[in-house]
């Protein structure tokens, strides 16, 4: 059935003079290349490209895609990552020659409809969020992060007061740090407890007058809504400092909690995650931050105004921001499909995804528990973390081999090894898209997985193209491009 | 080496005391137990000559597969040592942590940071507890 003849690369399946199109004749003169450019930035040889028929090269890459794994084929219940069905009508939009055709060198005039979304966009999150003040510029999630941070630092810099500390949880996403850290702050990690909250005797012990952001994910990454979230944040406050709430699991919360009336100052939102824009794919991501109107002066610039007249235009006069993230707009593709989304569901329909996603991952979570122990306990919000501790211990199964073998099975692996407050972490979080029935099923297989022989598991998975490949390898001696 | 004879941080570092001249010296690594939770080695980075360091501060970083760990003092003073070819070695790790796999010299400036290190008894009742 599979066919690996046309997935070599191009350069292997080329052959010279083939063509997917035949060009008509030039119909006005040619000049030589010499006369419109200056010799030194001319070439020697054209450039060594490819050359294929059509269907060759959409048999190379449609064969290509029947190798990954994806929301449109596979249960995929990778935690963080909220991987939710992507409905098809968003493309529909992106696609539509008014958002999807349009130059960034448009006048406004001419792109009224895109701005006009944009704005409502704008206002959407803010809504959602509690945050009154919203930019869609940042490309991605951490970029928001960075973009939410470099709005921290202009704010205090504004104020004249110099703070360089953040804190973050242990069970914090990767990305705190590192966003902080290239914001110039420098990061102290808070403990959390066995329960997953934060330990609040080391939040106090860590908390003074430096602070600058408490950088909190809630719920948090072991699907717990953080208990102490009222304390800390007045406490943060208390001391001058701002809280920054990492957006990444909105989708447990929509239209239930709002973050701006819980204590936050900024948040970020995934549009690819909580509003069903595709991971990658669909062409760049976005990571739209909200804040409070204290910071609404240093967002990212341009923010998209609507006129007593109704029009809609680009605010480019905007002294204390941060500046450009981005060239022109950001990435609006992804926004469209988002603003699909949000529209698509209504204020109550948000609420009720976020109802389903908790429901999905409470049922999961409850035929689970017995066979992995769950650390956190018996509820969890939209995700829970599973421990292959004990399995380990006893069989010498890691999480991972639980990962690679449920592949053969069919679905795709759940998060491992994150976050690292849990030992030989399972992070599942199935999202509201998934039937009783899907879930019933990876349940069981996930079961039947802890029973088999070891050995097996070790090796797993057994039925994709590539087995295992040697990560250490590809880490230390990467390969990274493709040579004859 | 012998893991027996040595001292440990709750952290995972090992000590080896000694003296040279009036200095007495720290030689520290990370444990057996250490490198089997990190898995796969993928980067080390050793720290700098001459840096002054704290208990419990972070000195220098390893990650694998899975994470970057930081690696923290166990003692106070100042690292006037490293093992410079350890990094392009990592599977020294795995092979004798307590001995070739050493990381790096620290000349202690206050002996006091000794106190809190663990013996390997006590570090060893630690582990066990962590693999549950």
């Amino acid at each position: 059935m599979r066919n690996t003849r046309d997935t070599k690369s191009l350069f292997e399946l080329s052959k010279p003079g083939r063509r997917a199109t035949l060009l008509p004749k030039c119909d006005v003169p040619a000049r030589p290349l010499g006369s419109l450019l200056p010799a030194s930035v001319l070439a020697d040889l054209p450039p060594q490209l490819p050359e294929l028929s059509e269907p060759a090269v959409v048999r190379h890459f449609v064969n290509l895609s029947t190798q990954n794994m994806s929301v449109d084929t596979h249960f995929y219940p990778l935690g963080s990552c909220t991987m939710k069905h992507n409905p098809k009508r968003n493309e529909r939009a992106a696609a539509m020659p008014g958002f999807g055709d349009v130059h960034p060198y448009a006048p406004e005039a001419a792109i009224q409809g895109l701005l006009e979304l944009l704005y409502d966009m704008q206002q959407y999150l803010s809504e959602i969020s509690g945050l009154p003040a919203c930019s869609l510029h940042p490309a991605a999630g951490a970029h928001g992060e960075l973009a939410a941070l470099l709005v921290a630092a202009a704010y205090f810099r504004d104020r004249g007061e110099k703070r360089t500390k953040v804190l973050a949880p242990d069970s914090a996403h990767g990305t705190n740090p590192a966003s902080a850290a290239m914001a110039g702050f420098d990061t102290v990690t808070v403990k959390t407890l066995k329960t997953g909250a934060v330990d609040l005797d080391d939040f106090r012990a860590k908390l003074d007058d430096n602070i600058a952001v408490f950088m909190i994910t809630n719920p948090n990454t072991v699907g717990i809504f953080e208990p102490s979230m009222k304390i800390i944040a007045d406490e943060v406050h208390a001391r001058g400092g701002l809280i920054y709430l990492d957006g990444a699991n909105m989708n447990a919360i929509l239209g239930v909690a709002r973050p701006g009336d819980f204590g936050a100052d900024m948040q970020h939102y995934n549009p690819h995650k909580t509003f069903s824009g595709p991971h990658g794919g669909g062409g760049p991501g976005a990571g739209p931050i909200c804040v409070t109107e204290a910071l609404a002066p240093y967002l990212p610039m341009p923010i998209v105004r609507k006129s007593s007249s109704g029009q809609f235009s680009l605010d480019f006069s905007m002294p204390k921001s941060i500046g450009h993230l981005r060239a022109f707009f950001g990435n609006t593709g992804v926004l469209v499909r988002a603003y699909t989304y949000i529209r698509a569901h209504g204020p109550d329909g948000l609420r009720r995804v976020s109802e389903h996603a908790v429901l999905n991952a409470n049922y999961l979570l409850s035929k689970i528990k017995h066979f992995l122990p769950v650390p956190q306990g018996e509820r969890c919000m939209h995700e829970f973390v599973a421990s292959g501790a004990d399995l380990k211990a006893t069989k010498g199964v890691s999480a991972m081999d639980l990962a690679k073998r449920l592949l053969d099975y069919g679905f795709h692996a759940p998060t491992v090894y994150f976050p690292l407050t849990v030992k030989e972490a399972i992070m599942i979080e199935p999202t509201e898209s998934e039937s009783k029935e899907t879930l019933d099923a990876f349940a069981e297989v996930l079961f039947r997985i802890t029973e088999e022989d070891p050995e097996l598991l070790h090796e797993a998975p057994h039925s994709t193209p590539i087995s295992r490949p040697n990560e250490v390898q590809a880490a230390r001696e990467p390969v990274l491009s493709w040579k004859s | 080496m012998k893991p027996e004879e040595l001292l440990y941080a709750k952290t995972h570092e090992w000590v080896a005391l000694s003296t040279e001249g009036a200095d007495k010296i720290a030689t520290v690594g990370i444990s057996a137990f250490a490198v089997e939770a990190l898995t796969d080695l993928v980067f080390m980075e050793l720290p700098k000559v001459g840096r002054q360091v704290q208990p419990e501060e972070s000195f220098c970083e390893i990650e694998s597969v899975k994470a970057v760990s930081d690696i923290y003092a166990p003692v106070a003073g100042e690292v006037i040592a490293v093992n410079s070819t350890l990094p392009d070695k990592l599977e020294t790790l795995n092979h004798d942590p307590y001995g070739a796999g050493w990381i790096a010299k620290i000349k202690i400036t206050d002996e006091s940071s000794l106190a809190s290190l663990l013996t390997h008894a006590a570090y060893q009742k630690q582990c066990e507890e962590e693999a549950h």
